[in-house]
């Protein structure tokens, strides 16, 4: 037996969004009386962390702190339109028009408080801790939960704000099929280091080092976790889990179950590194591309390089299982 | 039908369980603690985990009414007030969870790890959570976060 070491790496370009009939997203935010800002949102966080993304948006435009801010994600019948959490799409989407509610709410917000201070609303700005103040002159300020009750009580106004980013269709040039399919693109490069077992085919990944360019990353600490835990999603695919061959035509054989659907456990993981790249994109909420799913793919080809390095056996069907190693093997052998 | 009598997290409770109740359903629907999840209902994912007898169980696979007159520990209990648990703040300060499904079974498995293995290795902590799936995180924040609370029990 004989552990045969191997790196490979691989890059890709990841599509922010899609191009179907056009691909729009709906933000809505009204003050409550007490001076938070609920932002209703169809867009459902599945625990990648939209919620805490767009509540920094929209704190950020309005100037408010996060405890402000209210993100109602209730229901995808009776909320402003979203077309959904996928396609890496959300931040983008979602945070620009959150930032264009945000907008249009911040402009009555300081209204309000321009009529309560007797000044110009022009001349106001928010301090980021809850306060609307006369720029230059910040004894003049006034409190937003005294902006929010004087707008419910006093002057019969609502502090709201509507938002929506759309990204239009776009169709190819039928000359050069040139087109705009998506609103930016996000860059990643990793590098994978691998063992190969010569005699069970078992592959076991070391390291992976990655290197992710992602516009903005509006919250650090999420997107490294994105990028981590993505990649092990990647070694998942690459050389544990699969649905194949019955999936989705047949649930009948096959994985049903935590039992029979293999994945690495905690005492399967690699050692990663990351690095995170920002290079932020015109269109994006303060720059951000998206990042979600290209997490995943970075490492699948990057592993099957490093299979090619470490034993000369090139797999191109996803998982790769000692089966398939060791049938390279033979067959280069033969 | 039977009453079932259990310590949970100190406080004597009692409640009406039939033979097909488990731990975990009496739990969350009869005792109001839903800190314990129920991801798979089958033994294999973990996020059920809460100590009976002071041993990590998966309570989805515990009859309730086998374990009449024991103790049950749940996430609930560990925080003293605001205090929370060595456990559970190195879990908030390393980040180690994201959408958070899996992180009430992972600390439960956690504290009983520590509890019997004040300094365990990085292997053996990798062991220890290994009932216990993840599909966010990637383990590795979570392993660092429970070395990080033996070190901090060890302060
Ligand atoms: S719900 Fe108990 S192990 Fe999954
Ligand atoms: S944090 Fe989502 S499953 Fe562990």
């Amino acid at each position: 037996m004989t552990l045969l070491y191997g790196r490979g790496y691989a890059s890709v370009n990841y599509p922010t969004g899609m191009n179907l009939g056009g691909d729009p997203s709906q933000a809505l935010i009204h003050a409550t009386t007490m001076g938070g800002f609920v932002v209703s949102l169809s867009s459902v966080d599945l625990g990648q962390g939209l919620k805490t993304v767009v509540a920094q948006c929209a704190a950020e435009t309005l100037g408010m702190p996060m405890e402000n801010i209210i993100i109602d994600t209730a229901d995808t019948d009776t909320g402003p339109h979203c077309m959904g959490t996928f396609a890496s799409r959300g931040t983008h989407r979602v945070g620009n028009a959150v930032i264009m509610a945000a907008r249009e709410a911040r402009d009555v917000m300081l209204q309000v408080a321009g009529d309560e201070l007797e000044v110009d609303a022009g001349d106001l700005e928010t301090d980021g801790t809850g306060f609307v103040r006369l720029k230059g002159s910040p004894e003049t300020k006034i409190h937003i939960s005294d902006v929010a009750l004087a707008a419910h009580f006093k002057q019969g106004r609502t502090i709201s704000g509507r938002g929506i980013f759309l990204k239009e269709r776009n169709y190819p040039v039928p000359e050069t099929g040139e087109m705009d399919p998506d609103s930016c693109q996000a860059h990643a490069c990793s590098v994978a280091e691998v063992e190969v077992d010569d005699e069970t085919g078992v592959v076991t990944v070391l390291s992976l080092h990655n290197a992710y360019e992602i516009g903005r990353a509006l919250n650090p600490a999420m997107a490294t976790q994105q990028v981590e835990g993505g990649a092990w999603m990647g070694v998942s695919h690459a050389v544990f889990e699969s649905t194949e061959p019955y999936y989705p035509a047949s649930r009948d054989h096959g994985p049903i179950d935590f039992n029979e659907y293999l994945m690495p456990g905690p005492g399967e993981i690699p050692v990663q590194t990351s690095v995170i790249l920002e290079r932020p994109a015109s269109n994006g909420p303060f720059g951000a591309k998206g990042i979600g799913e290209m997490t995943a793919n970075a490492p699948i080809p990057a592993i099957a390089n490093a299979i090619f390095d470490a034993c000369g056996v090139r797999l191109t069907t996803m998982p790769f299982t000692p089966e398939s190693i060791l049938r390279g093997l033979d067959a280069l052998r033969a | 039908m039977k009453i079932v009598n259990l310590k949970v997290n100190g406080v004597g409770k009692a409640f009406i369980a039939k033979p097909e109740t488990t731990l975990l359903l009496a739990l969350r629907e009869q005792l109001g603690l839903t800190g314990a999840k129920r991801g798979c209902a089958q033994g294999a994912c973990g996020s059920c985990t809460v100590l009976l007898d002071g041993e990590p169980v998966v309570s989805c696979l515990v009859p309730a009414v086998t374990v009449d007159g024991s103790d049950v520990a749940t996430v609930e209990g560990l925080a003293d007030g605001d205090k929370l648990s060595h456990v559970q703040q190195a879990f908030l300060d390393g980040f180690a969870t994201q959408c958070g499904f899996c992180t009430p079974g992972m600390i439960m498995s956690a504290e009983a790890l520590l509890d019997r293995n004040p300094n365990p290795t990085r292997d053996e902590v990798a062991e220890a959570i290994s009932g216990n799936v993840c599909r966010c995180t990637g383990y590795e924040p979570i392993i660092s976060a429970v070395l990080d609370a033996a070190e901090r029990a060890r302060l």
